[in-house]
């Protein structure tokens, strides 16, 4: 009998996992191949020559950074949103009981569950109906739908780890609810904070369905790719723009990802 | 003088649930004070009562003559030591304990000073670097305790201080927990349902049973002369004895009970011998506990060491002093 017969897997399962992650990877490859072709009409495959000059052109094109500018200003206004709304929702589910909690727990993750396009189309009749014209904010009122559920989901988390008599034993030793707060609670759900901050940003970064039913006549980064392909020109920015976005909505990802993982000494209780 | 605690038709109801009812005590000032019960009795609705998270239904409690209803936790004089501690696992061992210093404005050097002091008081000098979860269960317990401790306050509670700590530990630290009361003076209220840990360290202990105190006494009041059959029953192993079996032996009508010590079983049966039959036997280490069938009644018989021991199954008699019935004053 061998020894390492758990560690190895049949050959057929290896196969398949590999083309597996090819099928996944490949294409996201083809998108950096295609940021430095020759050829500017069509994805031609192979492509005819390589060259930088799409970086500088890139640059050079105003249209990119107001979408970009957009898209960041978008984000980080809904992160912020998110953070204070899926923070204050997380500490009211999780520390005191009433009447419907269940219910409002459920209600606010039901935004993330739902297609996209409902909430979309939800929103612009609800805009609609109240004459709000569209502009900045009502994009940000669309992302916050979505980016509260993440940042509530990962502070619901934290405070389910986080032991209650922490913030009685703050009490006990003399701090008011605003010390508590800063030296207390704070320090302790922080990571998770960041967290869920990164990957709102992230989400909020390349969204385009709630964006289409939103934004009116402004465009984010994703509605913006979105367009160049429809008409082409100087096709290549594109895929340059789409390089950037994916080194730039990755970064936060797995920072998230590896702070929420060593949180957890962070939150142990005292036991 | 002004006792340290006073409670007066204090009651706490959730909903439906009395969780203490029309309670009155007095604590004094420097005693060592225990309150002893069965989970869910209000015991530790009373602590958490004189600690200021929970507010009473009714009644007024009053802490060294100072009203308390309605004075928030972190304006009362007293500290806490949790059950499952609550260190902070964010802050470092010294940071922990100078942290109600901190947040009272007091400067870092003086504050860190105190609280030196403080780990040295309970026997932890020189573990200011290290974070909670880099020690034991004990020394998180010290921990706890030095961080109530450097606020100097006038009455300590402890919510079940030694429930997470194994047995070796405990008896160490109900000794030293018993020591550092009588050094400091300071008023000492913990609540337990352990009656050990109970009698051998408090000055007074206070029974309770569904939000209400059976009785409030010595240790060695509490476990000779119980009030009522809960307290005899929960307090130690006393047999309690219906009233008949009482009329019988001690000629009066009243629940009675009566300490296993005081039982001694006997080969020959005289005639003011009680027959029985061998239940059960359990060694105890310095006495062997007999379990004794008889007349419809379970008694428990305590046998020191050394002595022969019955088997199970044998039919023995037994015999006491009939003084050594003690008359309860619950109602037949």
């Amino acid at each position: 009998m061998r020894s390492d017969r758990s560690q190895s897997a049949p050959l057929g399962l290896k196969i398949a996992a590999t083309c597996g992650l090819l099928f996944l990877h490949l294409p996201i490859l083809l998108i950096f191949v295609y940021a430095f072709t020759t050829e500017e009409k069509s994805y031609q495959w192979p492509p005819p020559g390589l060259t930088t000059q799409w970086l500088a052109v890139t640059w050079n094109r105003p249209d990119v950074w107001e979408a970009l500018s957009l898209s960041v200003r978008v984000a980080a206004i809904s992160t912020l949103v998110a953070m204070i709304l899926g923070t204050l929702c997380a500490a009211a589910v999780s520390r005191s009981r009433f009447f419907g909690r269940e219910a409002v727990s459920l209600l606010v993750i039901l935004p993330i569950a739902l297609p996209g396009i409902i909430t979309g189309i939800a929103l612009r009749s609800a805009f609609s109906l109240t004459e709000i014209p569209f502009s900045f904010w009502t994009i940000v009122l669309g992302h916050a739908t979505f980016c509260v559920v993440v940042v509530y989901n990962n502070a619901v988390a934290r405070f389910r780890r986080t032991s209650g008599s922490l913030i009685e034993a703050s009490y006990d030793l003399g701090a008011d609810g605003f010390q508590t707060f800063r030296h207390v609670v704070l320090p302790n759900i922080a990571t998770a904070l960041l967290a869920g901050g990164m990957l709102a940003f992230a989400l909020s970064f390349d969204e385009v369905i709630v964006t289409t039913f939103t934004a009116g006549q402004q465009q984010t980064l994703p509605i913006w790719m979105l367009e160049e392909l429809i008409r082409p020109r100087q096709r290549p920015v594109t895929n340059v723009v789409a390089m950037v976005v994916v080194l730039v909505t990755l970064l936060p990802i797995l920072l998230a990802y590896y702070l929420t993982r060593d949180g957890d000494q962070v939150a142990g209780s005292g036991k | 003088m002004t006792p340290a605690v006073s409670f007066q038709k204090v009651a706490r109801h959730f909903g439906a649930v009395k969780a203490v009812d029309a309670l009155d005590l007095d604590i004094a000032a420097g005693e060592f004070f225990a309150m002893l019960g069965p989970s869910g009795s209000g015991k530790t609705t009373c602590l958490r009562l004189i600690a200021g998270f929970e507010q009473p239904t009714a009644g007024t409690i009053s802490i060294f003559g100072e009203r308390a209803e309605g004075v928030p936790p972190y304006r009362r004089n007293v500290n806490t030591v949790f059950q499952d501690y609550a260190l902070f696992p964010h802050l470092n061992v010294l940071d922990n304990v100078a942290y109600g210093l901190m947040v009272k404005g007091i400067g870092k050097a003086e504050r860190l000073k105190a609280a030196e002091e403080a780990l040295a008081l309970v026997q932890l000098p020189g573990y200011g670097a290290r974070r909670p979860a880099q020690l034991s269960g004990g020394q998180r317990q010290r921990v706890a305790l030095a961080r109530a401790l450097v606020n100097q306050p006038k009455v300590l509670l402890l919510d079940e201080p030694l429930g997470a700590l194994d047995l070796k530990l405990r008896e160490n630290m109900q000794e030293e927990l018993k020591s550092l009361q009588k050094a400091l003076g300071i008023t000492f209220v913990f609540v337990t349902h352990d009656q050990g840990e109970a009698l051998s360290m408090a000055d007074r202990v206070a029974v309770f049973n569904e939000g209400r105190i059976m009785q409030v006494g010595s240790p060695q009041e509490i476990y000779q002369r119980p009030k009522t059959r809960f307290v005899a029953d929960f307090v130690g192993s006393s047999n309690v004895l219906p009233p008949d079996f009482v009329q019988r032996y001690a000629g009066q009508r009243r629940w009675g009970s009566l300490r296993p010590e005081a039982i001694r079983v006997v080969r020959d049966a005289g005639n003011d011998a009680v027959q029985a039959r061998v239940s059960g036997v359990s060694y105890l280490g310095a006495a062997t506990r007999l379990t004794l069938d008889t007349e419809g009644l379970r008694l428990h018989a305590s046998v020191p060491s050394g002595s022969t021991v019955p088997e199970q199954g044998d039919a023995v008699a037994f015999t006491f002093n009939r003084d050594a019935i003690h008359l309860m004053d619950e109602a037949p």
